[in-house]
């Protein structure tokens, strides 16, 4: 059975569309990430699947049941790691994790959780007291306190360092590995890529392109040809700067490889970085994106 | 059942939380009690006529102070939390778990209530011991304490419906004093509404639900007339209250 199935769903706010008509369907055990800028309706298709917000046509299934009408049954069962967090700042980290875990019947022990997040030497630590990296994790111990089937994560490392992002995606992943099903939502290409077993891009409100990382990569077929252009010299034609390189997305590689290397001998460049890459996952978020939005 | 036990529990964390913030535990608690101590001091001497009895304001002041301290709790510092709470996306969060949402304003609600009991009971044991202040017994005791708790559940409905028109924590201690303040000196909270008051100010405290209030606090206190009109008219204003929180109030942030 899918842990969450979603069949045409749509949700307006008064003039804007934020959700029009999206399918979604994640497996039990699964990580999957939804990927897309901000404004793409991400975070409202994740509050309808949680409870918060109601949908305004489709059919929307999590662990079986609707969250609309089912909302109590289902929190038993769900963890919630929201955007922005929210807690009570004069409480310490291990009173926060003890009062919670009173709202459920089969609870994660406290002290296990802070081992989880690694919080343990903060427990007698005010919440106001923690650094924002620090909060992020006692929320992702919150979302966990239930013992939930199904965990929501929207957008876990925003604002982190690289550092601290790298220590949440482990423990992402060391909880993925005891089997709870996760729904990730996330503008990092990367996070998707790292964490995520299935990812849909969604832009304006749809979803542009779903599947494994590595297959969405594969898929806009464009070559990138990369090279570096020396101070002063007249980049060639079609030539775009893009991470401190030029780039030219490449249709027919043997073209532009020997447009490119026709320009260089002209003007006796080296062309010592010279590299023809396939797209990132990035190249193709970028491509599927702006593509979207350019037709919404 | 299963949730008084779940409201009871939340109270543990919900007073924890009360002592330790300082807006809550100095504004909320100790603000009124200081009142009581400098107006005592300053204004506590004379003697004045009201309602045909001869008063001694010390005796008054803790008649006034006893409501200020159960406004204080139950209408400043239940909307000051419940909007800053909602805010920070607390109420929010709980709303993401199994506990009713309900039952944790339940507990807020409770919680109120007990400092304001807390508050009054201080402010009356102070009267006694170092003003020599009368203290309501028998029938007079009775008819307080149905006023105190008309009043508790009035101004903590009233309490939810202000917070909804506060826009973002920032707001909230401003928005909700502004709401309450001048309401308190209009109706004699602070100073005494002699019989040379403006007709204006006599009518601001005959519309809204402070001067009924402090009438039925005072009459405890001072053994002037209990008039249940103020009962009534107070429990109004709870209702009008309940009927914009049950409309308006919402657990997300306001955007």
């Amino acid at each position: 059975m899918a842990a969450i199935d979603v069949r045409g769903l749509r949700k307006a706010y008064r003039d804007t569309e934020a959700v029009r008509g999206i399918d979604l369907s994640v497996d039990e055990g699964e990580v999957f990430a939804l990927l897309g800028p901000n404004g793409a309706g991400k975070t409202t298709t994740v509050e309808i699947l949680e409870g918060y917000r109601h949908a305004d046509a489709g059919q929307v299934r999590v662990l079986g049941l609707d969250p609309r009408r089912d909302a109590g049954a289902l929190r038993a069962r769900i963890g919630i790691v929201l955007q922005s967090s929210g807690v009570e700042q004069y409480l310490t980290v291990r009173e926060t994790l003890s009062m919670f875990s009173r709202y459920y019947e089969r609870p994660r022990p406290v002290e296990e959780l802070l081992e989880l997040v690694g919080l343990r030497e903060k427990a007698t630590q005010r919440v106001r007291t923690l650094s924002g990296g620090q909060q992020r994790r006692l929320d992702l111990a919150l979302g966990l306190v239930g013992d939930p089937e199904l965990l929501f994560l929207d957008e876990p490392t925003t604002g982190f360092d690289p550092s601290a992002r790298r220590e949440a995606w482990q423990l992402v992943r060391d909880l993925t590995s005891l089997g709870t099903t996760v729904l990730l939502t996330t503008h990092y290409m990367e996070e998707a890529d790292y964490l995520a077993r299935r990812v849909a891009v969604m832009s304006a409100g749809r979803i542009v392109a779903e599947g494994r990382p590595d297959e969405l990569a594969n898929r806009a077929g464009s070559v990138r040809v990369r090279f570096d252009v020396p101070l002063g010299q007249e980049p060639p034609r079609g030539a775009e700067l893009r991470g401190g390189h030029y780039e030219i997305v490449a249709e027919d590689v043997a073209r532009t490889l020997h447009e490119v290397t026709t320009w260089a001998l002209e003007r006796g460049v080296s062309l010592q970085s010279l590299e023809v890459a396939r797209p990132s996952l990035e190249d193709v978020y970028l491509e599927l994106t702006s593509e979207a939005q350019a037709t919404a | 059942m299963i949730n008084l036990r779940r409201t009871l529990a939340q109270l543990r964390y919900t007073n924890l939380a009360y002592w330790r913030n300082p807006s809550s535990a100095l504004f909320t608690f100790a603000f009124p009690l200081m009142f009581l101590v400098i107006f005592s001091a300053l204004l506590g001497q004379h003697t004045f006529m009201l309602d045909g009895r001869l008063v001694h304001q010390t005796t008054y002041y803790v008649a006034e102070m006893s409501s200020y301290g159960l406004i204080s709790a139950c209408y400043l510092n239940l909307s000051i939390a419940v909007s800053f709470q909602r805010e920070q996306g607390v109420l929010k969060r709980i709303q993401g778990t199994p506990l009713p949402s309900w039952v944790y304003l339940a507990a807020r609600v409770l919680h109120a209530l007990g400092v304001a009991v807390v508050l009054v009971a201080i402010t009356a044991l102070f009267g006694r011991l170092v003003l020599q202040a009368d203290l309501p017994t028998g029938f007079a005791l009775a008819r307080f304490v149905v006023m105190f708790f008309v009043g508790a559940l009035s101004f903590s409905a009233l309490a939810f419906a202000v917070s909804t028109f506060v826009p973002n924590a920032d707001a909230a201690p401003a928005l909700i004093n502004i709401s309450i303040m001048p309401l308190l000196f209009l109706s004699g909270i602070f100073i005494p509404l002699g019989d040379h008051t403006p007709a204006w100010i006599t009518w601001t405290g005959q519309i809204f639900p402070v001067r009924h209030f402090a009438a039925g606090m005072q009459s405890g206190f001072l053994g002037t007339a209990f008039n249940w009109g103020d009962v009534g008219v107070v429990a109004l204003w709870g209702g009008l209250g309940l009927l914009i929180a049950a409309r308006r109030f919402r657990l997300e942030p306001a955007r």
